[in-house]
């Protein structure tokens, strides 16, 4: 959990809201949530899309079993 | 002879709107996969779904194909459209009717009368 939180502050450093919720409790279900200018003016998919790029190393080797994902822009 | 990968996109291209899951519309194996359909399904979508499941192979070649690494995966009019959490939001919104609209119609609640959704079975 530290890791993702640590990845997506490393890819949304200006995130205004953000965070990493254990859904499940067992460290592989995760919700997150990032309010980010970098999605201004993005679509939900290439928004979605740079949060799995921030968690790629954790989706590849299965650390994320499920992930959840909601995405904001700057408000 | 017709490789997987170009199957999936002629379920893509052709199917106005597919959803590539983890079981079937009738045995869903996935919560994810069930959301999405739920949210395609409210909106009256015309659903053809694919298991990913038998093959591990669908997987990989699908995500390389659209560069999403999860499942489910929907397309509208050969478009993606996201996951079960895009897809649910959309639907929230109202703009998954809207999409749906604007991709195949008006009158897209009866492309196939009111049919549950189809399991399309991949042949490779």
């Amino acid at each position: 959990m530290e890791r993702l939180e640590t990845l997506l502050r490393e890819a949304f450093p200006h995130a205004s809201e953000f965070s990493v919720f254990d859904r499940t409790g067992t460290g592989d279900h995760f919700q997150v949530v990032v309010a980010s200018p970098r999605f201004d003016g993005l679509s939900l998919v290439e928004q979605h899309r740079l949060v799995y790029d921030a968690l790629a190393e954790p989706l590849a080797d299965r650390t994320i079993h499920e992930l959840r994902i909601k995405t904001k822009e700057s408000p | 002879m017709m490789e997987l990968r170009e199957e999936i996109e002629q379920v893509i291209a052709e199917e106005p709107v597919a959803l590539f899951m983890k079981g079937t519309p009738q045995r869903v194996m996935c919560g994810n996969s069930l959301r999405a359909l739920e949210a395609l399904s409210g909106a009256g979508a015309p659903v053809t779904a694919v298991d990913i499941l038998p093959d591990p192979r669908i997987r990989q070649e699908l995500s390389a194909l659209s560069g999403w690494p999860t499942i489910p995966q929907v397309f509208i009019g050969g478009e993606l459209i996201g996951g079960a959490d895009i897809t649910e939001e959309l639907a929230e919104s109202g703009e998954l009717e809207e999409k749906l609209e604007s991709a195949l119609g008006a009158g897209y609640r009866n492309l196939r009368g009111s049919k549950p959704p189809t399991l399309r079975v991949m042949q490779k």
